[in-house]
């Protein structure tokens, strides 16, 4: 794993940036464990002073010192992204292993309710779930729902990896051995789909974040948490950039791209890790 | 042609299907819920107004009655089906006694417009930018224009469209940013209305564009640069071929088959961008009116939207599946 990974730096230009801009927002984020100030409490300092030596990244309309607010706002949405992945990523490899290996109706049926998990438009339903929670829709619940959403095109990639390794020669070997079929699911095929699922992770994570982004614009979420959306819903509700506190949202937009042209770069670059004709190519083979 | 009737008759229960479990879905979420629409509603209008309790409680069984949710859990599922298939979700709170449905009707054809005409442009130029980029590989304008779309493609919607409506509404304020059409103008088939409206969309498209260029791009490239090692492509070349008939019929054709498919799957994605455009846009499609409604507290307006969101994307990517074997004459031989 650790080869993989020095060659991914050394020959991928894209990998190494990504790794670069995630390294930094990582960092940034978890400076907020050494918050000197509580980020939920508001006019705890000068409000809309612009950027300076003392408040690196300004403060906002509502008294808050933004580094400190940003750092955990992305602290939170960074965590949020990792809880959402995880979970669908359990979905999408149980999903997708065993529809592979089993076959038969037990792949159709699964198969089936994965078309529908592609083909159901997720953010109204999400609207209609904040509808009906209100209060009750913390981050967590959120992501709950998020991951019982963002499985389905990855159970379908892992899916058809397993298709081709079912007919491999250690699968049988495993079977006459005696070995249960979760015993060969999870020791003889995930190691093959690890690789999916890192790459997979990424993006889900860049579509989650992404989600939470825009519901909290809304006002749609706890706008009380700081993440990355509330703190633009925030900056809107004050009208920022009428108001000339321009930092307020440009500072959290630059860092937004950051990140997510990190996660990006790193999941695209991993894929193309995956199909061996490009990796040999970059090589120059 | 019997083996398309099958496929297409396969395809149909399965559009049916989706529509179904999401509605019920939609149904179970709703009637799971913590909270009771009736209670909601009664907070909501009482808030701001002194009725008598007398009036509460007749409110209160009004609604209930409206709502039906006194009934048992199955009773209220059977009538929210008689009642959807009627294509009657009940009467909007925020624009009462106007019904939901109408509402929705009304914001319908603002985001069908949208949602297609910026699906169409970014899947065309996509995959013809990311198609010559594939077979030009050491062409610096197709790499300079890869890298702007791929550096966009992982920005979420939102924040696509809320930069572009900085820079057209505050720095650069040359094009409309909000509304889909001049308020002078009169709604009709008229050149200046179909002109205002065309500009009202402008932006909104663009931002739409703008993130969607970089998946297909990004597709394309890697398919054809695939395709153009194969043998026949190279025999072509050979066989002196002229290169815009390898590139067009013989390159990209083939490798716009698996990119029709993921057109069916990426739609519910870019609905969901659309009406999150619309939002920032304030264009009076459903996406506006569903954000409207959540804050109006308007429970048949947001059912509405869901269900009309639901069948309107299943539908589209029904029609998007039933295109594929035409393209894929494999696809129609099995």
């Amino acid at each position: 794993m650790f080869s993989i990974f020095r060659d991914l730096v050394r020959y991928n230009v894209e990998f190494a940036i990504g790794l670069v801009l995630v390294g930094i927002m990582v960092v940034f984020a978890g400076l907020s464990f050494f918050s000197p100030i509580d980020p939920s409490l508001i006019y705890m300092t000068i409000p809309d002073q612009p950027p300076s030596a003392q408040f690196w990244f300004g403060t906002n309309s509502r008294g808050q010192d933004m580094f400190w607010q940003l750092s955990a706002a992305f602290k939170n949405s960074l965590q949020f992204g990792i809880t959402v992945a995880v979970l669908s990523r359990i979905i999408s490899i149980t999903v997708g292993l065993a529809a592979g290996y089993i076959g038969g109706w037990v792949d159709r049926v699964l198969m089936f309710v994965n078309d529908i998990f592609v083909a159901v438009p997720i953010f109204p339903i999400l609207v209609l779930f904040y509808f009906v929670l209100r209060n009750h829709m913390d981050s967590f619940t959120m992501a709950l729902i998020l991951a019982c959403f963002g499985w389905p095109f990855d159970a379908r990639l892992i899916r058809s990896v397993a298709l081709g390794l079912k007919h491999r020669e250690f699968t049988r070997h495993a079977v006459f051995a005696g070995m249960s079929t979760r015993k060969v699911l999870l020791e003889e095929h995930l190691p093959y789909v690890m690789p999916i699922v890192f790459a997979t992770f990424m993006n889900n994570m860049l579509w989650s974040i992404g989600m939470e982004v825009t519901l909290a614009v809304l006002g749609f979420t706890n706008i009380n948490n700081p993440t990355i959306g509330t703190v633009l819903y925030w900056a809107n509700s004050h009208s920022a950039m009428v108001v000339g506190v321009w930092w307020w949202l440009v500072i959290p937009v630059i860092l937004i791209v950051i990140t997510f042209l990190g996660l990006f770069l790193l999941a695209m670059s991993m894929n193309e890790y995956i199909d061996p004709r490009s990796r040999l190519r970059r090589m120059g083979a | 042609m019997q083996s398309y009737l099958w496929f297409a008759g396969k395809r149909v229960l399965q559009l049916v299907a989706v529509i179904f479990f999401g509605v019920s879905a939609m149904f179970l979420v709703t009637y799971l819920s913590p909270i009771d629409p009736v209670e909601q509603v009664l907070g909501r209008l009482s808030a701001r107004s002194n009725l008598s309790p007398e009036a509460i409680a007749s409110t209160r069984i009004a609604l209930t009655e409206m709502f039906g949710t006194g009934q048992p859990m199955h009773q209220q599922y059977w009538n929210f089906w008689t009642r959807l298939l009627r294509g009657d979700l009940g009467a909007s709170l925020m624009a009462f006694p106007t019904p939901a449905m109408e509402l929705v009707m009304r914001g319908l054809p603002w985001t069908l417009g949208l949602l297609l005409t910026s699906t169409f442009i970014t899947f065309i130029v996509g995959n013809l930018m990311g198609g010559l980029a594939g077979y030009f590989q050491n062409n610096r304008l197709f790499k300079a224009f890869g890298i702007v779309t791929m550096g966009l493609q992982p920005i979420p919607y939102y924040i696509v469209a809320f930069v572009i409506l900085i820079i057209f509404g505050f720095l650069w304020p040359v094009l409309p940013i909000s509304g889909g059409f001049a308020m002078d103008v009169r709604p009709g088939w008229t050149l200046p209305f179909m002109l205002s409206v065309l500009q009202h969309s402008l932006l909104p498209a663009l931002s739409l564009v703008l993130v969607g260029l970089g998946g297909w791009f990004i597709g394309m490239r890697a398919l054809v640069s695939n395709i153009v090692t194969e043998d026949y492509v190279t025999y072509a070349e050979l066989a002196g071929v002229r290169r815009d008939t390898i590139v067009g019929g013989y390159v990209m054709r083939n490798a716009l088959v698996p990119q029709i498919t993921a057109l069916a799957m990426v739609i519910g994605g870019v609905f969901s961008g659309t009406i999150i455009t619309e939002q920032v846009f304030n264009y009076p499609g459903i996406g506006s009116l569903l954000v409207d409604a959540v804050n109006a507290g308007d429970y048949s307006t947001v059912l509405a939207v869901c269900t009309v969101s639901i069948t309107a994307v299943a539908t589209a990517i029904f029609i998007v599946d039933l295109l594929h074997p035409l393209l894929d004459p494999r696809v129609r031989a099995e």
